[in-house]
């Protein structure tokens, strides 16, 4: 540790140095966002196996018999003890081993020093070791499907009791105790990033780069290390304590007088809603560390292919600091119907409308400079768009579900599962998609293919929202989250067409991401070859050669003389102005 | 900074990029915010202690179940091996290598004594028949928010044990930077902290 040399090491040679144990920045990024799509495979899989049990409860699968034996009874019916792992580890595995890690972990480390114009992370080593924790964290987490009673079922939340007592249910036997030892490692993976991408933002910008020319993305994966820095350590104190009331017979989370199979527990005195404040003060800063890459992204995106500075830079920047500073004061929106007070309740319904101020400071500086804007609609450009269309709509219900009085109404309803697959899940999605066509020539040298692009954002973008926007009406309608058989209640029986369209349309949308499997790695073979600037982009990754080599720019680092969203700028020749340009090697046309 | 140019150091200018705002190396800093990151660590786990005691109707007097003066000689020497580690880094800036040798072992024997007193402790009170889930004066989380705490705090300070003895390794082989012991003390300094307001929120009040 004390004898670093600031990223500056030597190019490795054997195989292994350079693509497994790597320390480089761009390949350790590449790597976790290879693992995160992984992850992201399974997980959808698993979004597939619940969209068939709601369309069709009560229908005999016997195929899905023959491939997953334990999942489906012989006649072909989903076994009820099983359908509450299917939505815990779609949403543990999504939240955390997907769209935390593919735009923070995969982006940022690939990213940051070549935005900011460092030869590598401040701490490579530290760098390596936080992918490889978190590596084991996934292989601890998948382990978890096939142990003894099955994988964790109280919801990606783990709400205790269920997941304190382990013989409450199946999946808190030994599945729980997995999922909490994944997201341990998890936690210390990303905590190690979180320290190498906030020193190395503070101290290794280049010569130039003032913290006000830092382009969007690197302010949002700034404020997302921040926050998961201050903001994990609660769930780990959580975590702890959760793992003593299971294993060591501690009563942190275990109320006096529960019984279960006529058994009266020893536990007494606990509180569940101790474990609800930890986690939600880690889980509402969590939701901004997938939400603000995706802003990052579509800032960045959305000002080159509108050739136009982004609408108020400032603005924008300080847009996030204050939704960043407001996501610690808000967690208490997740518990209002836990009986907390009204006055408290009210505080927390203030802090939640107030963050829909720099929300819309942010959206509205979007469509500025968006308006009367000659646009290119490539590929990034339309997902970045799809970000915007996405937080909008899943905004406006962020609106209702911030005041106490309608939550109380649809709490734990579709209308939830509705605005948080829209705002949260989707914006980060879609800002994955829209970083991945944008940067994967400066990660791999070639472009992606535009036609087969633009065939999978638009069966996306429609399937996304056929699958998630009837979800508010279910949830308008009563039809609670996390319910096995909807069929079962007579009140939801009409709804069952709304669930069959659900599911086909989520049916749609999960095949067509194999358009952008094939896309991804037919471009890495055959796609057409990538100059160093293909984007005619401002900012310093298009500086270097695509892709960059290792230390990023062969000779002197770029010096920087101006903001990152210099584009069409008058009296210049060319519409952009990289930030490398000193203001005396602008051609204007006077001087041409 | 590898590629360190003259910049002057005005409020600017040291935002500006190509040198780090603080004036300190990244290492530093990075166990700055590694620092707040694991007290927010222990700010949780002290929360769910005040939140559990506040919701239990009876807490047992701290008087009666612990010899109040011997935590307070443990406190006493974690506080004087403060003052020791911080001997040793002012040896390491001054490049007086005898002074670094003594602080750091010193720092050590104290940290050792704190382990060993700790040791000592929980022994009497398991013998006591204190277990996580169960103790003699009543309430349970009172034991068990107890061994929680001072246990995770003490893994701190053996980590930190651990630590300053690869420094003093390092310092006898001369390998040793003046800000390695630095950092060391920073974490050292950090551990003796939490234990201030260990002592203070379980034992006193």
């Amino acid at each position: 540790m004390h004898h670093g040399h600031e990223g500056n090491h030597e190019a490795p040679q054997s195989f292994l140095r350079r693509y497994i144990f790597s320390l480089d920045h761009k390949v350790i990024g590449i790597q976790y966002y290879l693992t995160a799509l992984f992850m992201m495979l399974v997980a959808g899989l698993l979004a597939m196996l619940i969209r068939i049990q709601l369309a069709w409860p009560q229908a005999a699968q016997p195929w899905l018999h023959k491939i997953l034996p334990g999942l489906y009874d012989p006649n072909g019916i989903m076994r009820p003890e099983y359908y509450p792992m299917l939505f815990t580890m779609h949403g543990t595995l999504m939240v955390f081993f997907v769209m935390s890690t593919a735009p923070v972990s995969g982006f940022g480390n690939f990213l940051i020093p070549l935005q900011i114009g460092a030869r590598d992370m401040a701490f490579p080593f530290l760098n390596m070791m936080s992918y490889w924790t978190f590596f084991v964290g996934c292989l601890v987490m998948l382990a978890s499907f096939f142990v003894a009673g099955g994988a964790a079922a109280a919801g990606w939340t783990a709400y205790p009791p269920l997941s304190a007592l382990r013989e409450a249910i199946p999946g808190s036997q030994w599945g729980q105790t997995l999922w909490i030892v994944g997201m341990v490692f998890f936690i210390a993976s990303f905590t190690m990033g979180g320290l190498n991408f906030v020193t190395t933002i503070l101290n290794l910008r280049t010569r130039g780069m003032s913290m006000f020319r830092l382009p969007l993305t690197i302010w949002a994966m700034f404020c997302v290390a921040v926050l998961g820095l201050l903001s994990f350590p609660a769930l780990t104190a959580g975590a702890i304590m959760l793992l003593f009331d299971r294993h060591f017979g501690t009563s942190f989370f275990v109320p006096s007088g529960i019984v279960i199979a006529d058994k009266l527990t020893s536990h007494q005195g606990g509180s569940p809603l101790l474990w609800q404040h930890l986690f939600w003060f880690l889980g509402h800063p969590e939701v901004y560390i997938l939400m603000l890459p995706a802003m990052g992204f579509a800032s960045d995106i959305i000002s080159v292919f509108a050739r136009k500075p982004i609408f108020s830079y400032r603005a924008m920047v300080y847009a996030i600091l204050a939704i960043s500073t407001l996501s610690f004061l808000v967690w208490g929106h997740h518990m209002f119907v836990s009986g907390m007070s009204p006055y408290l309740g009210m505080a927390f319904a203030i802090f939640t409308l107030l963050i829909a101020v720099p929300s819309a400071v942010k959206v509205f500086n979007w469509l500025a400079t968006l308006w009367r804007a000659k646009i290119h609609f490539t590929t990034p450009m339309l997902f970045a768009l799809g970000i915007v269309s996405l937080f909008i709509s899943g905004g406006l219900s962020g609106i209702w579900l911030g005041q106490a009085p309608i939550d109380i109404q649809v709490h734990d309803t579709y209308f939830v599962v509705a605005h948080f697959h829209l705002i949260m899940a989707g914006a980060a999605l879609f800002g994955v998609f829209a970083a991945t066509y944008y940067w994967f020539p400066k990660m791999f040298g070639r472009m992606m293919n535009e036609t087969l692009g633009k065939l999978h954002f638009w069966l996306t973008f429609v399937t996304y929202y056929l699958t998630f926007f009837p979800m508010h009406f279910l949830g308008l309608r009563g039809m609670m989250r996390r319910i096995y058989d909807p069929t079962q209640y007579d009140l939801f029986k009409p709804l069952q067409p709304i669930n069959e369209l659900i599911s086909i349309s989520a049916f749609v949308l999960g095949a067509a991401q194999l358009i952008f499997v094939f896309n991804f790695v037919w471009s890495i073979f055959r796609g057409k070859k990538a100059d160093r600037n293909p984007w005619r982009a401002n900012t310093l990754e298009w500086t270097t050669e695509s892709p960059a080599p290792h230390g990023n720019w062969r000779g002197p680092l770029p010096v920087v003389y101006r903001g990152p969203y210099e584009y069409s700028v008058p009296g210049a020749v060319e519409d952009y102005i990289p930030q490398h340009v000193a203001p005396a090697e602008v051609k204007t046309v006077g001087t041409r | 900074m590898t590629e360190s140019h003259a910049v002057e150091m005005t409020a600017e200018s040291v935002w500006g990029g190509g040198v780090s705002p603080f004036g300190v190396s990244w290492r530093k800093l990075m166990m700055w915010i590694f620092i707040i990151t694991d007290g927010l660590l222990f700010a949780g786990l002290l929360a769910g202690y005040g939140f559990l005691r506040l919701a239990s109707p009876r807490w047992p007097d701290q008087a009666e179940v612990f010899y109040i003066p011997f935590i307070a000689f443990m406190t006493f020497v974690l506080i004087t091996s403060s003052a020791t580690m911080g001997t040793a880094v002012g040896a390491a800036r001054h490049g007086d290598r005898r002074w670094i040798v003594r602080g750091l072992a010193l720092t050590i024997l104290g940290g050792l004594t704190f382990l060993g007193c700790q040791a000592y402790e929980w022994t009497h009170l398991i013998h006591e028949g204190a277990r996580l889930y169960t103790n003699p004066w009543g309430v349970p989380h009172f034991t068990a928010c107890f061994f929680v705490l001072t246990g995770f705090h003490g893994s701190h300070v053996l980590s930190g044990v651990i630590i300053l003895t690869v420094t003093l390794i390092r310092t006898l082989l001369g390998k040793a930077t003046p800000e390695g012991v630095e950092i060391a003390g920073l974490y050292w300094h950090f551990v003796d902290l939490v234990w201030v307001f260990i002592f203070t929120l379980f034992y006193l009040l």
